[in-house]
């Protein structure tokens, strides 16, 4: 009976969600139905649904998935090391951290996006602009995120630390590391969003590459289901992210 | 047969805090030693400088006068010999109890399975056998402290220093775990230093209670405690108990009168201060 509830308790969350989702999308095809949303401007979701097989056939949906996948998995790995090492600088260094902070939260807002002629010229018309703009632009919520983990750490568990006379690089990798890693993953999921949204918004904007050229393409034919179904594929690379960062966080910290 | 020199000696400490209304003696001159298996609680009211003196004692704080040493060796920084329970809730919620008994052992390079074998031995100690694989989040505050307190046994320091441990607990429960430190004390023999501001926790636990004063924190009186052991917490009904809870207390009333005038000064001139 116990058993029961609890698998209840567990599967209720992500029913609730679906059955959202679903009643949403109904919800739409409805309102598009009695003509209340513009069917020029948003597509039925029962079209969109039947685009997804033309797309992932004629469009090479597979590759193009793969590809911006692999770019923000690219720029998710750098922002990750270079993130979380220049947030353990920064967390360190006190002198360093108040000078550089409200720049690196500045730079959180600013829409770096645009800077993309540059990143054109500096590394070519190719996935390592991509990589390395999805990387940029993702950076400050790594290190902002990072610096405030660690300096969220808990005194008394420091103490315990020094009490036990752990050296710094023990106090570091056994204390202050797993105690701020559940406010490092909030940083690398958001980063991680960043990135995406910045690789798919660049390939749309030069044409290039995987999911985001696709989209471009298909809107340009005005090819409103297709384009949707793309987006779709969009959100999935996002979903896979968020998945596998929540299965490695729940390795790293199985208390959670 | 010549008695064993004290194995912790607090010579003429005194610790001095800066503050924006000028330099704080938080500690003054105060002194006392430890024998070896003795259980020494230093009771004050609030603000007497009590968790102070156990950071200067557990290596934690420096710039201070005065010496602490443990069996002849000055204390500087941490010592292995000085094994600290802290006040607030101190387990690591990201390992299970017995991850966080077997720290110590971990960070002393015992092998794995040795420390899981040793470790498990404390966590029996504390009566915790059965919640090795738990985690911190999934006992309660008093089960937390005990694993904290097994964490600090299981490095077998020489003395046992214990920062108002059972503060955050509920009466009955705290009495509890006196038995719990009492029996642990009885079965290793661990010499105990506790710093509390519970008069009866202090009386069931303690072979001596150092008694000080209000800011800056001076040792008033040292009352030794002259009940049975092995004790139980069933000791708190007896005459004797009463008696040395009263005599305490009117020791301490008067700091503690002394500290809340003191609170309510200050809490007036903070709402004067525009």
């Amino acid at each position: 009976m116990n058993g029961a509830r609890r698998l209840a308790a567990k599967l209720a969350p992500p029913v609730l969600g679906l059955t959202t989702l679903v009643l949403a999308i109904i919800l739409i095809q409805i309102l598009i139905e009695a003509g209340r949303i513009n069917r020029f401007v948003v597509p039925l979701p029962t079209q969109i649904a039947a685009s997804f097989g033309r797309v992932i056939a004629e469009e090479n949906v597979l590759g193009r998935f793969l590809l911006t996948a692999g770019e923000a998995l690219a720029a998710g790995v750098l922002l990750t090391v270079v993130g979380i090492g220049l947030g353990v600088l920064l967390y360190r260094f006190r002198l360093l951290r108040l000078a550089c902070e409200t720049w690196v939260a500045a730079l959180a807002s600013a829409p770096l996006v645009l800077m993309y002629p540059l990143f054109l010229v500096i590394f070519g018309r190719s996935a390592l602009t991509m990589v390395m703009i999805g990387f940029v632009a993702a950076l400050p919520p790594v290190i902002l995120k990072t610096i405030e983990g660690l300096a969220g750490t808990r005194r008394v568990l420091i103490d315990v630390g020094r009490s036990f006379k752990l050296t710094q690089a023990q106090q570091f990798w056994k204390i202050l590391f797993p105690a701020a890693l559940p406010s490092m993953f909030v940083g690398i999921r958001l980063g991680l969003i960043f990135a995406l949204i910045n690789v798919v918004g660049v390939e749309f904007l030069i044409n290039f590459g995987g999911l985001g050229q696709l989209i471009n393409e298909l809107a340009e034919r005005y090819d409103l289901p297709g384009t949707y179904a793309a987006i779709c594929f969009v959100v999935l690379v996002s979903v896979c992210f968020f998945a596998v960062t929540g299965w490695i966080e729940r390795w790293l910290r199985p208390a959670d | 047969m010549k008695p064993a020199g004290p194995i912790l000696v607090v010579e003429d400490i005194v610790k001095r805090f800066d503050t924006p209304d000028g330099a704080l003696t938080a500690i003054d001159r105060v002194s006392f030693d430890v024998a070896p298996g003795e259980f020494l609680a230093v009771i004050g009211p609030s603000g007497c400088g009590k968790s102070t003196l156990f950071n200067v004692i557990g290596g934690l704080i420096d710039g201070y006068q005065g010496r602490v040493s443990v069996a002849g060796e000055t204390v500087r920084g941490p010592h292995a010999a000085l094994g600290m329970v802290f006040q607030e809730e101190s387990t690591f919620p990201w390992r299970t109890v017995i991850e966080n008994v077997a720290f110590p052992l971990e960070i002393a390079g015992v092998a794995k399975a040795e420390r899981i074998e040793r470790a498990r031995h404390f966590v029996a100690l504390v009566g915790l056998a059965g919640f090795e694989r738990r985690y911190p989040a999934e006992l309660s505050g008093g089960m937390r402290q005990r694993v904290s307190m097994a964490r600090t046994l299981a490095s077998e320091p020489k003395i046992l220093l214990m920062d108002e441990p059972f503060a955050a607990l509920d009466e009955q429960t705290r009495l509890l775990l006196g038995d719990k430190v009492l029996q642990i004390q009885q079965e290793l023999k661990q010499t105990t230093l506790l710093i509390t501001h519970n008069i009866t926790e202090a009386v069931q636990l303690s072979d001596r209670i150092l008694v000080m004063t209000y800011r800056p924190g001076r040792v008033k009186r040292v009352v030794s405690i002259d009940l049975p052991r092995p004790r139980t917490s069933e000791i708190v009904s007896s005459d004797a108990f009463g008696h040395y809870v009263a005599q305490i207390w009117s020791d301490l009333r008067e700091e503690a009168t002394r500290g809340m005038q003191d609170a309510e000064a200050h809490s007036r001139r903070e709402r004067a201060t525009p």
